[in-house]
């Protein structure tokens, strides 16, 4: 970012090799620009055009090699991520990688941590990670035990807010008013239904754990930064990423990192950081985009837009300013 | 060295003597004073190099199991009851996956109706899961098996489950013969994994299996446990070579040699077994009994040859598949199918109902008059469930069986003052 | 074989009591076995507990049927549980209390019972004495070393005590042992 007297101009990171990254100090590029970044999950996978699971897991898991020397071992839920990267007998992963349930990659990854601890591997790090499903459902209880214990682990969490690899169901990370496979869009309240709902960034501050972050796949520096830093504890640390799923929400494969923009832009996916339960930074805005604008280019959310729904569509609008005021996403006037 | 203990703090020991890497524990009756014991001696000290992990279900628990051992930690858990079936999708997740975890059941029946007390119905449940389960009649054979155990599922890349009648065992004082150290190290040399999650050899386990290839995975696992039946008694041989003492095996035989009627079971009921098969040989009957040792593989052979010379068999087991009869039964009728023998069912000590010596030698004796039906349930009280019929035949809406029937023996209880 | 069945009630030490006799046994070099009878772990909620001695190994795993010495933690169980149940009639009945027979209403129950078999003990009130606890269970594994000739020596019940309760509790508890050593006596009924 460049400064002048009285406003920052914000580059938006549109790709590894555009601007942000040549005009910049080699020490302050992406791991992603990098040539010999370790390419953890390597091509050959089987995601869909446009993932932003596949894009969002290849941030991260790169990040944490570079922050490791390589030194990683990941336990990963049933899921999507699982799925496309393991199809027998080629597997995309090439740091150590474990598959076992649905719901237990949080246990899993607390016993390689123990592991780990009791054969002295001190510089051998842990991480878990699942899609939504797998973390703020079925994988919740292990989740919080793993807080409670503040297991030496990082888990990631690749949120595209539903249980995708199954067939687009809804789960408690579904935003209100989505269409899912079991959130219909038919009847008075078409979609997901308003009231409902889990955060669970909240809920891991709550936990007291050492850091819990979000991040997006639309801003690349951010969610190295955030990866990174994460690994500096070792404690139990959360980071939740927003990954978009163009076959789930009904959205062109081009526009998964738009997307994932304008979901942060109008206050829909609060960028934030905590540490120990506290708050301690968040993504500002400078001024927020109406949610219509990102919900308008989702089948998911088209039926919102129909005749009678306006007060349903008026209450996303609420949920984003609802954000919006309690994560204190906008800049405040005259800041540098 | 001899003491005298209670058996779930002799397990702790001896698992401790196993130099397990990860303990991860979930407390459930009645194996609670295994997993304290363990994590009183991590602790203090005693249990060196050793994780002990509190986590916040049976699920959670086997689960860490699971990554502790794909990354090359020999790991020990234990359950009973709710908790094999609340962590059951783990159950066959690491024997799918080839772990050599250890894992303690404290025998105990499962619910609904809830009930704490001994019978096998939970290890039973997961008896196809693919785990190795040893069956362990004292406690002594507790101490030992649970160390063999850790050899025998590291030789197979198999995990076992070591299965003791809760309270019954767990509970009780006796006199334990604890080996020592030395001995073990001796006897169980260090994990040595046949994959491991490590940076420096990365591999990705856990990939997903197609029609293509499942059922070729599937036999071998079942290859495994065919293997499991020489390396058991193997094991066993290796242990008693420097321990000096022969518990462990498949199966163990007690007055067999000449007996027309067998009695067949697992667990601490055979104690009670030769203790009245002793009283009858007093007086001229040839009878005998065989303790499964080894469930799973289940010892066809074995089983086949004890059984050769006898005229009838008495299958007792605490458990059975509701509608059909008995599971162990089943697994005998199914060893025995080659010779037309008649092979009595027994279900008995349900929900811990007490086997007494008095009921067994009734039972007998209806045995070898051959009088008893195919399928008895023994000691059961047929008035109360006879009124509970009467009850649903009467009434619509009868209410709860269980609630019903222990308003039932209360009233008929009371009725006697 | 000598079987004993203990009935008490919960937090009174009637299952540790019956661990203590099968520890005095091992320390005399005989086997033993001891094990409660279980019911809801509850304060006040009748339990009993059982312990074989032998000087062979013991194989049988049922609860106490036909006991060679009862020891009643609790006299006011004889209103609520079948105390006697199988009690052989050369057995010995031990009971906790300063009452007599007929007080507790149990002089028919003891008078079918061989002379000299049926004893008391105020196991408690010497607990509360030296040990500042009314737990009786000490007292009563005591009582039983005096009443029943050559089963147990008193002083491998001091130490099973001892291993039982480590330090000061310990040595609370052999005393109030001891004592109850000394004050059990011969109860007859008055009839």
């Amino acid at each position: 970012m460049t400064q002048n007297a009285n406003q920052q101009v914000k580059f938006y990171q549109t790709g590894t090799y555009t601007v942000g990254n040549r005009l910049l100090d080699e020490d302050q590029r992406t791991v992603q620009a990098s040539l010999d970044r370790s390419n953890a999950l390597d091509s050959g996978h089987r995601a869909c055009q446009g993932c932003g699971e596949a894009i969002g897991a290849r941030y991260a898991i790169d990040a944490v090699m570079r922050a490791t020397g390589n030194q990683m071992i990941a336990c990963n839920a049933t899921g999507c991520l699982e799925v496309f990267t393991t199809p027998y007998p080629e597997t995309a992963w090439q740091m150590p990688w474990i598959h076992s349930l649905f719901g237990n990659a949080a246990a899993v990854a607390t016993g390689v941590a123990a592991a780990m601890k009791v054969k002295g591997k001190k510089e051998v790090r842990v991480i878990a990670q699942g899609g939504d499903g797998g973390t703020t459902d079925i994988g919740f209880g292990c989740l919080s035990g793993m807080f409670d214990r503040n297991d030496d682990v990082l888990y990631i969490c690749y949120n595209n807010e539903a249980y995708m690899n199954t067939g687009v169901q809804r789960s408690s990370a579904t935003p209100p008013g989505a269409r899912t496979a079991t959130t219909m869009p038919v009847g008075p309240e078409p979609g997901n239904v308003f009231g409902q709902g889990k955060n669970v960034p909240l809920i891991a501050m709550a936990h007291g754990i050492d850091y819990v972050a979000t991040a997006s796949v639309h801003d690349l520096h951010d969610l190295e930064r955030k990866v990174t830093k994460a690994m500096t504890f070792h404690g139990s640390r959360y980071i939740e990423i927003f990954v978009p799923c163009p076959l789930g929400w009904g959205s062109k494969p081009c526009d998964t990192i738009k997307l994932a923009r304008m979901a942060a832009e109008c206050g829909m996916w609060p960028m934030l950081e905590a540490e120990y339960g506290e708050l301690t930074a968040s993504y500002k805005m400078r001024k927020p985009a109406p949610v219509t604008g990102y919900l308008k280019l989702q089948r998911r959310f088209a039926h919102l837009f129909k005749p009678g729904q306006e007060e349903r569509l008026a209450g996303m609008q609420q949920l984003a300013d609802k954000n919006i005021a309690k994560f204190n996403l906008l800049e405040e006037k005259g800041d540098e | 060295m001899l003491k005298q203990m209670e058996g779930s703090v002799a397990v702790a020991e001896a698992v401790a003597l196993a130099r397990p890497e990860v303990i991860c524990a979930y407390p459930i009756t009645p194996q609670t004073h295994i997993v304290e014991g363990l994590g009183e001696l991590v602790k203090s000290g005693k249990l060196e190099n050793c994780e002990y992990i509190n986590v916040e279900s049976e699920f959670a628990a086997l689960s860490v199991g699971i990554g502790s051992s794909s990354a090359g930690a020999r790991t020990y858990t234990a359950t009973a009851s709710q908790g094999i079936l609340y962590m059951a999708e783990a159950v066959y997740n690491a024997s799918g996956m080839g772990l050599p975890i250890v894992m303690t059941v404290g025998n105990r029946a499962i619910g609904a109706p809830i009930n704490i007390w001994n019978d096998q119905s939970d290890s039973m449940s997961m008896r196809d899961a693919g785990w190795i389960q040893l069956f362990c009649e004292t406690n002594q054979e507790a101490v030992d098996v649970h160390i063999q155990a850790f050899k025998i599922a590291e030789t197979l890349n198999v995990p076992v489950m070591v299965c003791m009648d809760g309270f019954i065992l767990t509970h009780a004082y006796e006199r334990i013969d604890m080996p020592e150290q030395e001995q073990i190290d001796q006897f169980l040399p260090p994990f040595n994994p046949r994959q491991v999650l490590d940076p420096a050899h990365p591999v990705s386990m856990g990939a997903m299996v197609g029609p293509e290839a499942f059922t070729e995975v599937r036999y071998l696992a079942h290859h495994r446990q065919l293997q499991a039946l020489e390396v058991i008694p193997k094991i066993a041989a290796e242990y008693n070579a420097i321990v000096g003492r022969d518990n462990g095996g498949l199966i163990s035989t007690y007055k067999t040699e000449d007996a027309e009627t067998l009695i067949i079971s697992l667990g601490s009921v055979i104690g009670t077994i030769k203790d009245v098969i002793d009283v009858r040989r007093e007086e001229g009957e040839k009878i005998g009994c065989i303790a499964i040792r080894s469930f799973r593989p289940f010892p066809i052979a074995e089983i086949r040859e004890a059984c050769s010379k006898a005229k009838r068999v008495v299958v007792l087991e605490k458990c059975f598949a509701v509608g059909l009869g008995g599971m162990v039964a089943s697994n005998v009728r199914m060893a025995l199918s080659t010779q037309p023998l008649p092979v009595y069912n027994v279900i008995a000590g349900l929900g811990g109902r007490p086997i007494t010596q008095k009921s067994l030698h009734k039972l007998f004796n209806e045995a070898t008059a051959d009088t008893l039906e195919g399928l008895h349930f023994l000691d059961l009280n047929k008035e109360t469930v006879e009124r509970e019929l009467e009850r649903e035949r009467l009434e619509g809406c009868s209410g709860a069986v269980a609630e019903n029937i222990l308003r039932d023996i209360g009233a008929v209880a009371a009725s006697k003052v | 074989m000598f079987q004993v069945r203990i009935h008490g009630r919960g937090g009174q030490g009637a299952v540790s009591g019956a661990e203590m006799l099968s520890v005095a046994a091992f320390l005399e070099d005989k086997h033993a076995q001891a094990f409660p009878s279980f019911g809801s772990e509850r304060m006040g909620a009748p339990v009993v507990a059982f312990c074989r001695i032998d000087n062979k190994e013991i194989r049988s795993r049922e609860p106490v049927l036909e006991p060679d010495a009862l020891l009643v933690q609790d006299p006011s169980l004889f209103n609520s549980v079948d105390v006697f149940a199988g009690l052989k009639a050369d057995g010995y009945l031990i009971i906790n209390t300063t009452k007599t027979l007929e007080q507790l209403g149990i002089e028919e129950a003891a008078s079918k019972l061989a002379p000299g078999r049926v004893w008391t003990v105020p196991a408690t009130e010497l607990a509360i004495q030296h040990v500042g606890r009314p737990s009786p269970n000490a007292g009563m594994i005591a009582a039983l070393a005096r009443a029943c000739e050559g089963v147990l020596e008193l002083d491998s019940v001091a130490a099973a005590i001892r291993k039982k309760f480590p330090g000061k509790v310990g040595e609370a508890n052999v005393i109030a042992a001891q004592a109850a050593f000394d004050s059990a006596k011969v109860t007859q009924s008055t009839k």
